[in-house]
């Protein structure tokens, strides 16, 4: 095993996995054999997995069988006897009732029983009983048989999804990279569908018309030997040749499948890569490309099409190929007088019951190969050669005994895609306790060191070692908690932002799931079905965080918020989440003691503002005054609006404001406001190009507004006495309603107007429609509204205009403010519960590095390796943050090792040892004094 | 409340500023309105030395006194009244703010952002030529003050 795995190496092919799949040295990563392959055939697969169920269901089906023949034989008994009368020729004559007798063969016991005697109208009668009470026992039957053999195929999808899954979760660093996500989730989710289907009737079927067909044949061959002889030739024939010529239908559907399989994986590439695609103008290619994909699925289907018709047309031409043969060859010698008539008919009579279970047997074939080829389809992309042991993942409640053994690599080279090595013999050692700052000349060597640490690439050769062990024969429960890996590519779940912190703890659920009787049931049965189908029987609502191993570990209830809290402002994420909090919609409904709390701040912070002074920053919300720094429409609705998504709303809400201005007599008024503002606007904007980065600035005009607003007003400059229509009208009024008198400056807005406008709000309430009244929530000095953001809420005002350092005065008192009121944490939770969006899409690239970092730091680790987590921020913010998180991480009692993989070389004087690589090795190693003393590498990379 | 300005009166006071003296009034018009209102109570700062700068000041009423900090202590070195411009160097140069502005009096201003002068700069020929033609008359106005600065050959 050595001499081969040195062997690979010579030929440096750079495939790694070749050697780690050789258990060297005793060891062994890769799992066994007979783990690492699936059952190559799926009727085999599912017989394994399904054995005694399918026996069980063979015997219920044949116990159906004698209900169902009775059945059958039924509707003639009732009429040759009761309706016909056979058997009651005279009248009054009764016949026996469920009489029967039977001898029980060897022992010779006789059971007999001598049934009722009953007329003809009584035997009518009962014999239909009989007859609907079959109709409800083989109902019965087939509703009980159907269930079942649901229940099996549901059960081994079930199976078949969760092994694809758990065997992902163990492929090797190098197969992962190679594999497209979308590709991958429609193989789980779509091409093992059908198995599902198939698996009920996997045995059954075969069993079941294999039996019927046999028995026709037979019963022909009994009849007449040589014309059996013909029949069974056909059958011969027909079941030699139909499954060759549905070869191309196979290899047709294999094409199909994986198509159809690359379609997903390009769709998935499409959404991933949009703002690539946007940004190179490529949406036609795409188009072009995808029109390509769709063309090459449209040739298949149709070229499968005419195979399978193809196929259905032989078959069916060959099943009635042998009627013409009795036909003409027993007509034949029937005419000859060698053949019996009577017997002709038989065997005619006998072979119609052949054809139906044939074709059904030929389709249940059909079905098979189907599903077989689509499953070695799935088969061999999950079986990458070597996959991690599982019991490497084992679920481990215990925390792993901290292990005071340095980090270290022995020899560790590491090859890139390419086979390129980009770390070359490097040997380090970590000691507990120490920071580490690896810098880079040239090449990635310290990148793809830490990546080894983090077991996010293995080793070519050589190893990684932690103590005496090599990394990756550890438990990934051990590993995986004693050592923090994180980079800027760390991915981020959908979820909360909380969950995301978090996601480092959960490990393993660490408090018995709580007995609720309600669910236990319930809970009982799912815990069964999972073990059934070889699944985890863990729940995800569990408790799974860890609070053992939060970074502040002082057994104290609150270590988890002080971990997370400390996280957040050691990255510098704390104002961002508070950001975010501010901008949330908070449901007084649902927190009636934060919402009050936020409602009291509201007032206090009025006071605070006064009291420094600054009161005239904010304009608060007045019922009784017009408050200037709000739009027109602001004033009148006096309320915020919830944000919908139906544009509907937004119109009927336009159309009442217009309709509530005509009542209140406002809306001449407002319409001559706004030609005075349109004449300044159109002045203003007159001769700018329509992509003037000024139109931005103006939130409710538009390009095309002006140009509007321009013929307007010539036209009637041209034509004063000029109709001028409703639409028109309320154009120019739209205009008065998006006004604000410090903003535009156009002194348009008279003390008249502005009072009317505040008279009107009563007006605008009295007869808000009702589909309005949901949408719409009326300021309310002492009511949180549900409508608002937070920030909207706690200001209850508008910041001046006036003022350019208001927002940053408010800041200050109000952050004094929240802390001071204990709504600190409450906001920052608040934060937390943010919906990160589909990979975390809705933060900034900023904020997802920062959080990558935050979610490394709530854990408590031994060893902390950061590969470039900060990259494209800014020097001095860098700097800041990693002083932090060192200060942070050297506040643990547990003296963790930091190794830090930087960007910005400068910043290597923060720590203990500096290594320098050049060209995937290690050219320089030592303290920052010392590399700095010396004229090497180092000094250049800092000066 | 002072009662408010409009964009108009704006305009006016903006003609006399000499770089806009000669700028079409409709431009000024659009720059007054792309640019914010601002007030300042007395003491408080326009904008401080070292500050990234990020607009110019119109004066539109009142009086900012300018400091130079050296040496730990503010060096008043000048005053600017209605219709100067303060600032606006520094955007051009796209340097740090040189001096420390502070109101002496309330002081109204226009904030002309430092986008929002660009713009109006690359849209106006004719602004571009009003500063180059103030800046050389400053110059010459160093020149002759006995500044020396201008007198040194290039090289």
């Amino acid at each position: 095993m050595a001499g081969a795995r040195t062997d690979l190496h010579d030929s440096s092919n750079g495939l790694y996995h070749v050697p780690l799949n050789l258990p060297a040295d005793g060891l062994s990563v890769a799992a066994p054999d007979e783990d690492l392959l699936m059952e190559k055939n799926l009727l085999r697969y599912i017989w394994n997995h399904t054995r005694p169920h399918q026996i069980f269901i063979l015997g219920i089906v044949l116990l159906s069988m004698i209900p169902y023949f009775m059945a059958f034989d039924l509707p003639k008994q009732i009429i040759n006897g009761p309706i016909q009368g056979g058997g009651f020729e005279t009248p009054g004559a009764t016949k026996a009732f469920l009489d029967f007798s039977y001898t029980i063969p060897v022992v010779q016991w006789s059971i007999s029983f001598d049934g009722f005697d009953l007329t003809r109208l009584e035997m009518l009668m009962a014999l239909s009983a009989v007859f609907l009470l079959l109709v409800i026992i083989n109902g019965l039957f087939k509703f009980y048989i159907n269930n079942f053999k649901g229940k099996l195929g549901e059960r081994l999808l079930r199976r078949i999804r969760y092994e694809l899954v758990d065997r992902l979760l163990r492929f090797p660093p190098t197969t992962m990279r190679q594999v497209r996500a979308a590709e991958v989730s429609s193989m789980v989710k779509d091409e093992v569908e059908p198995f599902g289907g198939f698996t009920g009737d996997a045995f059954v079927q075969p069993a079941l018309l294999g039996g019927q067909a046999m028995a026709a044949l037979f019963f022909i061959i009994l009849q007449n030997l040589w014309l059996g002889l013909i029949a069974g030739l056909m059958v011969g024939i027909q079941i030699g040749i139909i499954p060759k010529m549905r070869r191309r239908l196979i290899d047709l559907g294999r094409q199909r499948q994986i198509t159809a399989r690359h379609l997903a994986g390009k769709v998935g590439e499409i959404v991933d890569g949009i703002d690539t695609i946007h940004a190179y103008d490529t949406t036609n290619y795409e188009r072009a490309d995808i029109s390509y994909r769709l063309g090459q699925i449209y040739r298949i289907r149709y070229d499968l099409y005419y195979w399978k018709f193809l196929v259905k047309f032989v078959n069916n031409f060959l099943s009635q190929l042998t009627p013409f043969l009795f036909y003409s060859i027993g007509g034949y010698f029937a005419l000859r007088g060698t053949l019996d008539v009577g017997q002709l008919v038989a065997v005619i009579n006998a072979y119609k019951d052949l054809p139906g279970p044939l074709k059904e047997l030929i389709d249940w074939d059909q079905a098979r190969q189907d599903v077989q080829v689509k499953y070695e389809q799935v088969r061999e992309q999950f079986e990458p050669g070597q996959l991690l042991d599982p019991a490497l993942q084992t679920l481990s409640l215990k925390m792993p005994d901290h292990i005071p053994h340095p980090l270290s690599t022995l020899n560790l080279t590491i090859s890139d895609g390419s086979g390129a090595h980009v770390a070359e013999n490097v040997t380090l050692k970590i000691d507990i306790g120490e920071t580490v700052a690896m810098v880079d000349n040239a090449g990635i060597g310290a990148e793809s060191v830490a990546e080894a640490f983090g077991r996010a690439v293995w080793p070519t050769s050589g190893r990684v070692m932690l103590g005496e062990t090599e990394l990756l024969e550890l438990p990934e429960a051990v590993t995986g908690r004693q050592i923090t890996y994180a980079s800027s590519d760390s991915y981020f779940f959908h979820g909360t932002l909380k969950d995301n912190l978090l996601y480092g703890l959960k490990h393993a659920p660490s408090t018995p799931e709580p007995e609720n009787a309600d669910d236990a049931t319930a809970r009982r049965w799912e815990i069964e079905e999972a073990e059934r189908a070889g699944n985890s029987i863990h729940h995800p609502d569990a408790d799974w965080i860890d609070i053992r191993s939060t970074s502040v570990s002082t057994g104290g209830p609150d270590d988890l918020a002080r971990s997370i809290t400390g996280a957040l402002d050691a990255v510098q994420l704390t104002p961002d989440v508070m950001e975010l909090a501010l901008h949330s919609f908070v449901d007084p409904k649902e927190n009636p003691v934060l919402t009050e709390r936020v409602v009291q701040m509201r007032f206090a912070l009025r006071e605070e503002l006064d009291k420094a002074g600054i009161g005239g920053i904010v304009a608060h919300f007045d019922f009784s005054t017009y408050n200037k720094e709000a739009t027109v429409r602001e004033n009148l609705l006096f309320a915020a609006s919830r944000q919908t998504t139906a544009f509907d709303a937004e119109v009927a809400e336009g159309e009442y404001v217009f309709e509530v201005l005509k009542t209140a007599n406002l809306f001449e008024l407002l319409y001559n406001m706004g030609l005075t503002i349109a004449e300044n606007v159109v002045e203003i904007f007159a001769g700018l190009p329509p992509e003037h980065p000024l139109f931005q600035q103006m939130e409710h005009i538009t390009v095309d507004d002006i140009g509007f607003y321009q013929q307007f007003m010539q036209k009637r400059r041209r034509k004063p006495g000029l109709a001028v229509s409703e639409n028109e009208r309320k154009a120019i009024v739209k205009l008065s309603l998006y006004y604000i008198e410090p903003r535009y400056r156009f002194g348009v807005l008279s003390k008249d107007i502005m009072d009317q406008i505040v008279a009107a709000r009563d007006l605008f309430y009295t007869n808000l429609p009702a589909a309005l009244r949901d949408r719409i929530e009326r300021y309310d000095p002492h009511r949180y509204m549900g409508a608002a953001t937070l920030r909207e809420n706690i200001l209850f005002g508008k910041l001046t205009h006036r003022s350019p350092d208001a927002p940053v005065k408010i800041r200050k008192i109000a952050a004094r403010l929240t802390r001071e009121m204990g709504l600190y944490d409450s906001f920052i939770d608040l934060g937390l519960s943010y919906d990160v969006g589909a990979s975390g899409r809705r933060l900034t690239l900023v904020q997802r590095h920062k959080l990558s970092l935050a979610r490394a730091l709530i854990r408590r680790s031994n060893y902390y390796i950061f590969n470039k987590p900060l990259p494209g921020l800014d020097r001095r913010v860098q700097e800041e943050i990693v002083k932090n998180v060192l200060q942070f991480l050297q506040e643990q009692d547990n003296n963790p090792s930091v190794v830090w993989v930087l960007s910005n070389t400068s910043l290597s004087r923060m720590f203990h040892r500096v290594i320098v690589f050049d060209r995937g090795s290690v050219v320089e190693d030592g303290s920052y004094e010392t590399l700095d003393m010396k004229s090497g590498i180092f000094r250049t990379l800092v000066a | 409340m002072v009662q408010t300005m409009l964009l108009n009166d704006e305009v006016q006071l903006l003609r006399k500023v000499p770089y806009f003296c000669r700028v079409d009034p409709c431009k000024l018009k659009l720059l007054a309105f792309t640019s914010d209102r601002v007030c300042f109570e007395p003491g408080q700062e326009l904008f401080c030395q070292g500050d990234s700068a990020e607009a110019a000041y119109v004066i539109l009423s009142g009086i900012a006194e300018l400091f130079t900090n050296t040496s730990g202590e503010d060096i008043k070195i000048g005053e600017a009244s209605c219709n100067s411009i303060i600032g606006e160097m520094c955007l051009i140069s796209n340097s740090l703010q040189a001096v420390t502005a502070r109101a002496k009096t309330e002081v109204e201003a226009l904030r002309i952002a430092k986008d929002t002068f660009f713009k109006v700069i690359a849209d106006n020929p004719r602004i571009n030529m009003e500063i180059s033609r103030t800046l050389a008359e400053n110059l010459r106005g160093s020149r002759f003050n006995g500044s020396n600065r201008i007198d040194q050959p290039a090289i």
